[in-house]
Parts: C-alpha cells; structure tokens; sequence
C-alpha cells in the first residue's frame, strides 16, 4: 500500500448505540490500516469533553446548557430504552458480559490506533465549551473547511 | 494446518472489531513471514478476516472450525 486510505467520520450525535458505532467503524477501519478523522460536532462533542469542565462558561444560558446537557462518554445515554437510565445500565452490563469496551475505553483505543480527534470550533463556541475542557485525545481543532478538505479525499465518509 | 505457527492470539468471546484489532496490533510485533493463529468465537470473523487481508495485504492462509471456536490462519507479509 502506498499513500493510506483515508475515512472520515462526523459524530453528531451524543446517543450510546451510535457513539459507539462510530468507534466501532473508526477503530475497525485504524486496524485494517486506514488514516482516520473523526469530527466532534453539536451533541457529538459530548464525547470528547470532560465530565467536569475548568472553566465556566461566561454566557448564563451556556451554565445553564451544561448542566442540562453534560459532558464525558461515560454519560452517554441510549437512544432508545434509556428508560430512565435502567435500560442504559442493563446494555453497559450485557456489553461488559460481551467483553466490548465502554465507550470511554473506545475512546480511548481509538486514540491508541492513531484515529485523529477534531472538534468543531462553532458548537465549542455556542456550547461554552472551552479547550480545556476537552479531553486530551483530541488534538485539532477546526471548521468545516478542514472537515470537507478531509472528507474530498476520503474513500469513505460517515455522518453519525 | 500444517504451517509452523510463531505465535498465537486468543480472542475467545470476544466480538467485532476486538478481534481485528488485536490482530493488527499483534502482527507488528511479528517478523514479515511469520504465522499467526487467532483463536475466535465470533462467526463474523470467517469473512472479516479475509476483508482484512485483501485491505492490508497480508495472507489469509484458512480457517479450521471445532463447535464453537474458530481458528484463523495469517501470514505477515507486509512489513
């Protein structure tokens, strides 16, 4: 193989059962020796901040936002028979019984594999969501023009 | 299989994409040439091991099943 075939995935979405679809076709593709960037945007940004962010966001309605909407991908929620966090729970124990990792540990693999972590500065923006609070894996971040840059040399491009 | 075996990775119970990644990550600690036996019980490996070969360039040299555990054969031949 010579120049590596790229994927790029956007995780849009915050939902267990997709998050970890996304990491499971990112870490898959990492291994069959691809170069792969995955774009943190709106909810999807969720996965890659802290659980407790440094910096409070100086907008009221940003403190607000992230008291309703927290962050860290141990928090995920499933999208369908959460069930209050009963059904959630029953899923992360059956997993467990599967030996699959959470989805704090796919992260965590992705990042071992080399997949590329990138957030999406306008939904950091208008989510108060600084830097800091982003968990260190992720290491660029970028605009839409990066992304699409990215996406016109890719073989294979995911919206989740 | 009557290839020598230089190494063996258990992947027992294990499921998509676990076992591919546990093989990437093994063989680059193998020398070019050398043979990996991947023990697996997740029937969706028989094709993915092949997908993964085709992608990567290494060799997929057979499977051998008993009930439940299926044994997958690979070369390293890309360095």
């Amino acid at each position: 193989m010579s120049e590596k075939d790229k994927v790029t995935i956007i995780v849009f979405s915050s939902e267990l059962d997709k998050v970890l679809a996304a990491f499971n076709i990112a870490t898959g593709a990492a291994a069959m020796g691809m170069e792969v960037s995955m774009f943190f945007t709106f909810w999807g940004l969720n996965v890659v901040r802290k659980e407790n962010p440094k910096i409070s966001p100086s907008h009221i309605l940003q403190k607000m936002f992230g008291v309703v909407n927290p962050g860290g991908a141990r928090k995920l929620k499933l999208s369908k028979f959460h069930m209050g966090g009963i059904g959630t729970k029953m899923m992360k124990i059956l997993m467990k019984k599967s030996l699959m990792p959470s989805a704090p540990e796919m992260v965590k693999m992705a990042f071992e594999l080399g997949v590329t972590m990138i957030a999406c500065t306008t939904s950091m923006e208008f989510m108060g969501v600084n830097k800091e609070d982003l968990i260190d894996e992720v290491s660029r971040l970028t605009g839409v023009a990066t992304y699409l840059a990215l996406a016109k040399e890719s073989k294979i491009n995911l919206f989740i | 299989m009557d290839t020598k075996i230089d190494s063996t990775l258990d992947c027992y119970g294990m499921l998509c994409p676990l076992p591919i990644i546990k093989i990437s990550e093994k063989l680059k600690e193998m020398k070019t040439g050398e043979v990996l036996e991947l023990i697996s019980t997740d029937e969706g490996i028989k094709e993915d091991i092949v997908a993964w070969c085709d992608t990567t360039g290494n060799e997929y040299l057979g499977l051998e099943e008993d009930d439940e555990v299926i044994k997958v054969f690979v070369k390293k031949t890309v360095a």
